[in-house]
Order: structure tokens, then sequence, then C-alpha cells
């Protein structure tokens, strides 16, 4: 292991003439474009523009928090605030932000191929996802809705005068942009792949957002199904959800979270993807068991439609039933420990650079970690029944769901960033806030476990004051959380125009979309590639770069 | 080169066209099953009414998948998304009805 | 040989039209890439429309087996012989639409249009025969939500003089009803929409398309329509036929 990862030389190297991001100018351009890698760009925009939004919204619930009267915010606004924070985060920032912007930019560039197999459907399904944002904003303007990102009947059907209907139409549309994103991905991994692209020479981000995808399409309209069901039931009560008709609320929940566990792994899948590619290029190492990594994502897909009903162990279900999801739902730590004690041995006797990526995977690794076990204890039923409900929960899916996806998406956005601008952004300052996050980010959650232990309820504007000072610590954090994702946004949007040059292949990383220049061509790669060797050669790399290529630093 | 353009599966599928033929003796049949599903809903089985109204629904659906549709000429890949299909309807059928068929039972 | 004459054979049988044909999109390598990206595209979209299918099927389960006796009463209401002409309409329908595939197959203009005016009005008779089911419905007050009222279950029918129901089991057929219009009602829309998509498509034929090798269209417009015949198939003994003689 002798390879030293060095940048080439930045003084040297030249922006090309021609690529995806000047072949065309103007406002049309980009609104009317078909390419995969503009379309995920719109795709950054809208979703970076939504997880701001949502993030003002956090940070109003966790002001109010401070105390534990209600001084900020009264009881039914701050219902609005976490509903509407809820909303926006789970389907229009973490549902759409890996699969749609990673995976539409890099899908055809790590396959081989031109772009993905429905370009048309593309744009449309970035259409679709804008429209169901505004509608999703306006209804907010408009008084919001106060359901919680659940729409959990018979609260959202017969007891709430909020614009429920409005809500539910925007994730309806907002829906069938995961649906066509999902299957263009799949036609894409099938049918579009250079020759020699075998299945198992795949990058494990292809499997992984194969996964994602197969969710996507089978779970996705069921959700779709049950918000029409909650619509009529307001508009007509047609007395599906209405115990007074003989309906059963209970059957709302099974339909909507038949869909919303699969979500989960939504938003969490894709993660995994970009870990193994960031592990693999900075420990210089083949990913270990690169088989039992592809298969494991697969796995998580499939359990993750076996396993719903743990979201309802506390609502009236068979307690029989519940004890199978609860058997199910434990199942799926396996193939996600697959990966994380894969990953750690990848990095075993790797050469490991601590660059912003990999800095960010390592939080990954050890926050993902925090959030999957405490999954399993939720998954229990008998802790479950003491622990649902309050903050445990709220500490354990944002541990999975921030200090899992999204860093791994900050992981991702900062590897890919010289593949998709060109340029590269100021590594010191992608270290100090990879850091500052991952801080902040303890610091927020961590607390949040034990509060929810304790006995502190979500979904409430006020408090015991004995809750207060783990509370205040919550609160602090969440500014350090806030800095550490305001100070990327403002150092990538200077990076755009004032960053170093970043070459075809400033991490010498193996993988197609490596080997073409960057930012790529319009149409990705001049000659068809023909594969000839497997995922991450980092080896056969090394001696390539030590025999052909002069290397700097 | 132009051989190295195909994928490792068998994606290049010579297309089969089927004969109308075909078209028109599946269509007879599945007009025959209509006439019988019928028929047979007027004559007292008990709950076998419900058992063979469906046999007859699964056997016009697989006529029209099959041939209708071409799964039968079609490649592995579009077998197997019908067959994913199926399953996960199958899934959220069966492990909703694990909770509605035990709830009376009462705890345990 | 030179290249040249090598290229005028292979225009003979057809491959070099293939590859340069007007409607193969430049990200495709070849005609029978882009034909089976379509059609497992297609069958993608298929497998969410059985999801969501599925979740209606999976709720009429459910209630029916909850409130079995309502269920049986209500689908006394509807008149078999409607569901019968309706399937037999699809069903038809569906072999138009198989034949016009073949006609878009072997390139011939005129075939393809029949077959595909036979589906479309094949398409509307059944939205009309539904539509006359509809008002009955309506006129009984069986719509849930909107006119409904159990009378009529309280005290038996002309040919079912047993359902006397207590009232507040009669109550319960406003389930059998609410699912009985949301599973034809969703029905319906496909049909609707598949109509709507028959009819741009002819007007393409008539311009002279599909008929040049370009089959995809048809033949998932075909997919779709099948689909929707099939979750008749199931709805008609679900709905009108399995509670006749409880
Ligand atoms: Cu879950």
């Amino acid at each position: 292991m002798s390879t030293i990862l060095s940048l080439p030389d930045q003084s040297t190297a030249s922006l090309p003439k021609v690529s995806y991001l000047n072949k065309e100018y103007g406002l049309k351009s980009w609104l009317l474009t078909q390419d995969h890698k503009r379309i995920a760009i719109l795709y950054l925009i809208a979703i970076t523009f939504f997880f701001f939004v949502g993030g003002a919204m956090a940070a109003l619930i966790r002001l109010e928090l401070l105390t534990p009267q209600t001084d900020l915010l009264a009881a039914d606004t701050y219902n609005k605030v976490f509903s509407a924070h809820g909303i926006i985060m789970v389907f229009f920032f973490l549902v759409p932000v890996a699969p749609a912007v990673l995976g539409n930019f890099l899908i055809p560039l790590m396959i081989g191929a031109r772009d993905v197999a429905f370009p048309k459907i593309n744009l449309l399904s970035w259409y679709l996802f804008v429209s169901g944002g505004c509608i999703e904003l306006t209804m907010m303007v408009f008084g919001g809705v106060d359901t919680g990102w659940t729409f959990t009947t018979p609260l959202s059907t017969h007891y709430l005068n909020t614009n429920v209907v409005a809500a539910a139409m925007g994730i309806f549309v907002a829906g069938f942009s995961s649906i066509l994103t999902g299957l263009n991905f799949l036609v894409t991994i099938h049918r579009m792949r250079a020759p020699g692209m075998t299945w198992f020479r795949l990058p494990l981000f292809i499997w992984s957002y194969y996964a994602t995808s197969f969710i996507f399409v089978l779970a996705t309209p069921v959700i779709a199904i049950a918000l029409v069901l909650v619509v009529l039931e307001r508009i007509i009560g047609i007395g599906v959800f209405d115990p007074a008709k003989g309906g059963d609320p209970l059957l709302f929940q099974h339909l909507f979270w038949f869909y919303s566990h699969p979500a989960v792994y939504v938003m969490i899948l894709p993660g995994m993807g970009v870990i193994s590619e960031v592990v693999a290029c900075f420990c210089r190492k083949r990913v270990f068991g690169y088989t039992a990594v592809a298969f494991s994502s697969v796995a998580i897909g499939v359990f993750s439609f076996f396993v719903w009903a743990h979201h309802m162990f506390i609502m009236g279900i068979s307690s029989y039933s519940a004890l199978v999801f609860s058997l199910m739902t434990m199942l799926v730590a396996v193939p996600s420990a697959i990966k994380i004690f894969n990953w750690s041995a990848t990095m075993y006797k790797g050469s490991i650079t601590f660059d912003t990526p990999m800095l960010y995977t390592l939080g990954f690794i050890g926050l993902f970690t925090i959030g999957g076990l405490t999954g399993v204890f939720l998954a229990s039923m008998g802790m479950d029944i003491h622990l649902t409900e309050t903050y445990f929960v709220v500490a354990h899916f944002h541990f999975v769901m921030v200090g899992g996806m999204v860093t791994a998406f900050m992981a991702g956005l900062h590897f890919w960033w010289p593949k998709i601008t060109g340029r590269m952004y100021p590594e010191s300052m992608g270290r100090i806030a990879a850091v500052i996050l991952f801080t902040g980010f303890n610091l927020t959650f961590f607390p949040q476990f034990i509060l929810g232990y304790l006995g502190m309820p979500r979904r409430y504007a006020a408090y015991p004051p004995e809750f207060q000072v783990l509370n205040v610590f919550s609160s602090a954090g969440a500014t350090v959380l806030a800095v550490g994702y305001l100070l990327p946004l403002l150092y990538l949007t200077w990076s755009l125009k004032y960053g170093k040059i970043a070459g075809a292949n400033p991490w010498q990383a193996a993988g197609l979309e490596w080997e073409i220049q960057s930012p790529p061509l319009t149409e990705n790669f001049p000659v068809t590639p023909i594969v000839t060797h497997e995922a991450y050669d980092y080896e056969w790399l090394a001696s390539k770069k030590g025999s052909e290529v002069p290397t700097v630093g | 080169m132009a051989e190295l353009k195909h994928h490792d599966e068998p994606t290049h599928h010579e297309h089969h066209i089927v004969s109308p033929g075909v078209y028109l003796a599946i269509c007879a049949t599945l007009l025959v099953l209509t006439a019988t599903t019928t028929a047979v809903s007027y004559v007292d089985l008990g709950e076998y009414n419900t058992v063979v109204a469906l046999a007859i629904a699964c056997t016009k659906m697989t006529l029209v998948v099959l041939f209708f549709m071409h799964i039968k000429y079609s490649s592995k890949l579009t077998k197997l998304t019908v067959a994913a299909g199926f399953f996960t309807f199958i899934v959220l059928i069966m492990m909703t009805m694990t909770d509605y068929i035990s709830r009376a039972w009462g705890r345990w | 040989m030179d290249s040249h004459t090598l290229a005028a054979q292979t225009a003979d049988t057809g491959h070099v039209e293939d590859e340069h044909a007007p409607f193969l999109r430049h990200h495709f390598e070849s005609v029978p890439q882009q034909r089976e990206a379509a059609t497992f595209g297609m069958w993608l979209f298929l497998t969410t429309e059985i999801m969501f299918f599925g979740g209606l099927f999976c709720s009429y389960l459910i209630f029916r087996n909850w409130y079995y006796p309502a269920f049986v009463a209500g689908s006394h209401t509807l008149h078999i012989w409607a569901g019968t002409l309706n399937t037999t309409v699809l069903i038809v329908s569906s072999f138009t639409m198989a034949m016009a595939v073949h006609a878009a197959e072997t390139r011939v203009r005129r075939a393809l249009m029949g077959w595909m005016i036979a589906t479309l009005i094949l398409g509307c008779g059944f939205l009309c025969v539904k539509a006359y089911e509809w008002h009955d419905e309506w006129v009984d007050h069986h719509v849930p939500g909107l006119n409904f009222g159990p009378e009529s279950f309280l005290h038996g029918t002309k040919a079912y003089p047993d359902d006397k129901l207590p009232l507040d089991v009669a109550e319960k057929t406003q389930l059998y009803f609410s699912l009985y219009f949301l599973m034809t009602g969703m029905h319906a829309l496909h049909m609707i929409i598949g109509v709507s998509l028959l009819t741009i498509l002819l007007i393409q034929v008539r311009g002279g398309k599909y008929v040049n090798g370009h089959v995809a269209p048809i033949e998932n417009f075909g997919l779709y329509w099948h689909f929707v015949d099939i979750v008749w198939i199931f709805l008609f003994p679900l709905l009108y036929l399995i509670s006749r003689h409880q």
C-alpha cells in the first residue's frame, strides 16, 4: 500500500472549452433541458431551497423549546410549524435529495450511458416535484396544516379544519415525481449499461440506487391511494376511515406506512451507496465484500416491505401481528450491519486520507450506527411502548435521516462537486464544516435520546421544567448545526467562480465518471466506453499511476 | 463492435409477432369463461362461489397477460417485473391481514 | 467486396435502415434497445398501477369480511346483466387492441386505424353502460357521502325479499358502496384516460405515424389497455358475482 493520494497539478489543469454547462445558455435552455446532468442541477437548486425552508421551521421549533412555556409560538402554530417541517423535510428533501440529485447526475455516467432511458419523463418528474412543492408552500401560506407529516386518521379526517386536502394533494403530485424517477433509473440500469458493464462490475452506488428505485416504484402508489382516500373522506365522507360509519382509521395507517416505512430506506439506501464509493476512494481499496454489500442493498429493499406495522405497536393492532412485524424489523439490522462491518473492513489497513468527503463518511458511519441500533430498541415491543411518541423516536430517526442521509449526501456532494462543476471547493473550509456539522449534530440530537427516555413526549410546544437543561443543549446544538449547513452553502457557491480548476479526476478515483472531463460533455462519453475491469480497481489504478501518469504533490 | 454493443443479458430478444388466430382463440376462451362465471354465480355452491369466481378471474388474467400482453414471448426481465408487482401486492394483503385476522384474538 | 456494396446489402436486409431510423433517439444505441427500454418502462408503470389498485382491493377484502351481510345485500342491488355486458365489451376491446398492435407490427395502416376505432367505440360503450349503472345507484340513494340512505335495505327487495337488514347493518352497506364507487370510479378514470390517449394516437396514425416500425407507443398503449381490462376482470366477480347466493 504505497499509493499516496495526490491532487493533479492545479496550475496546469484547465476547464474544458465545451461542457454540459456552457453548451447552451439562457433560462430556457435549463428549464426545457433533457440532459440528466442539468436536471440534476435543477433538482439541486429546488431541493436546497426546500431544505432551508424546512430548516427555518426546525429553527422555530428549537427556539420554542428553549423554554418550558409556550412563549414564542402558540400551541396551534407550533403544531403547524412541526407539520410543515416534517412534510417539507420528508417529502421534498429527504426522499428526492439523493436519488434525484446524485442519482440523476451519476447513474448514466457510472454505467457508461449517454442519458437516462427517458429524458422527457425525467424533466417531467422535476416539474411534478416543483408543482407539488408549490402546492405545499401555498398551503402553508394560507394557514398550514397541523396533522404532522403522517396525516394520522381520524385526526386528519375528522378533527382538524386546516388545509389537509391541499397538503395531501401536494404530496400526491410529488409522489408521481418519485415514481417516474424510480422507473427511469430502473430502465436505465437494466437497459443502458455500456458493453462489458456486467452486474458485478457495477459500482455499489448503482446497486443501492437500484433497490431505492424499486421501492419508489412499488411503494409510492400505495400512499397515493391512501391520500386519495383521506381527501375523499374529508370532502364527501366515504366512511372508509370513519369508525362511526364502520370504517377503520388503522387501515389508513397500514396503507400509509406500507409506503412510509420503505420510504425510510429510500432516505438511507442512496446514502449507503455514496458511502461505498467514498470509502473505496479514500482508502485506496476495493470495498471489502463487494457481493455482500451489493446484496445487502437488495435485502434492505426487500425487507422494507415486511416491517411497516412497527409504527403502529401502540395504535391498537393485534399483538400477534405486532410480534411478526417486530421480528421482521430486527431482521433489517442484519443487512445494515453487513454494510457497516464491510466499510470498517475496507478501512482496515487502507491508506486513508482525511479529505472532506471522508470526514463526512466517518461521521456517517458513527451516526448511522447509533441511529440504526436505537432502531432495534424501538423494534422490540416492550421498549417501544415506553419510548414511542417520545423524543427518543425523534432522536432515532434524526440520527438515521440527518446524521445518516444528510451527512452522506454532503459526502457525495463534496466528492462529486469537482465533477459537477469542474472546480474544487476550498478543502480546509470543507473539513471545518464537516467537523462543525458532526459536533452540532450530536449536541442537538443526543440529548433528545435522554429526554425521550425520561419521558418527554414529541409534538408538544410546552414541557415540564425539569427537561429544560437538555432542551437548551439541544437548541444550542441546533445553532451549531445550522452553521454546519450554511458554511457549505457559502463556500460551494463561492467555488463556482473562484474554486481551483479540478481536472478530470482530482481524487484519482476509479469509475467511469472519473475518466471523462469535468464538467462532462452533454453526451457524456465521446465514444461508448467498453468496461474491462471491476469496480474500485485501485491496485490497478495505482500501478497505472506509478508508471504512466506523473503524480504531483 | 456491433456485437459489443449488446449487454450480457438477453436484451436483444427477437421480437415475436403473435398471429391473429391466437388472439381470436384467446378472445373466444375469455368470452366463454365470462359466460361460465356468470352462469356459475346463479348456482348455489356456498363459499365455493367465491373460489370458483376468483379462479376463473385468475385464469382470465393469466390468458390476457400471457397472450394479449405478450408475456409468454417476453424476456425474463419482463416476466420477473410482473412477478415482482404481484409479489408486492400479495405482501400488502398478507401482512395487513396478519393484523386484521388476529386483532380479535385479544391479548396474550 | 468494398464498403459500398456492403452497405447496400445490409440496406436490403433492413438493418442499416433501422440504425438510422428517424424515431431512434440519440441516447440509444439501437432500435431494439429503445423498444425494450420502452416496454420495460411500461411494465414498471403497470406494477405501480397494481399497487395503486392493491390498496383498494385490500380495503375491500377487509371490509367484506367485517360486514359480510351488508356487502352481500349491497351487491344484490347491482345489475348482473350490466356487469356481464361490460365484461364482454372490455374483453372484445382487448382483442381489438391486440389486433391493432398486430396491424402496427405488420405495418398496415388501414387495419391499424380500423382496430383502433373499434377499440375506441368499445371503450366508450363500456363507459356508457357504467354511467347508466351509476345513474341507477344515484336514483336509489346508494351514493355514499352525497345521497346515501340505508332505507332500501330495511324491507327487502323484489328480487331478494330476504334482504331485511337491521338498521345498524344496513348502514354498513355504505362502506360497500364506497368501495364500489372507488374501485369502479378509479377504473373508469383509467378508461377515460385510455380513451383520450387512444384518440390522440389515432390522430397521429392518421398523420402517418407508427406504421414505419416504430411500434412502441401503440404496443405500450395496448399494455395499458389490457391492464385496465384485467382490473375489471377482478372487479366483476368481486362486486357483482360472489355474493349472488348468500
Ligand atoms: Cu419504520
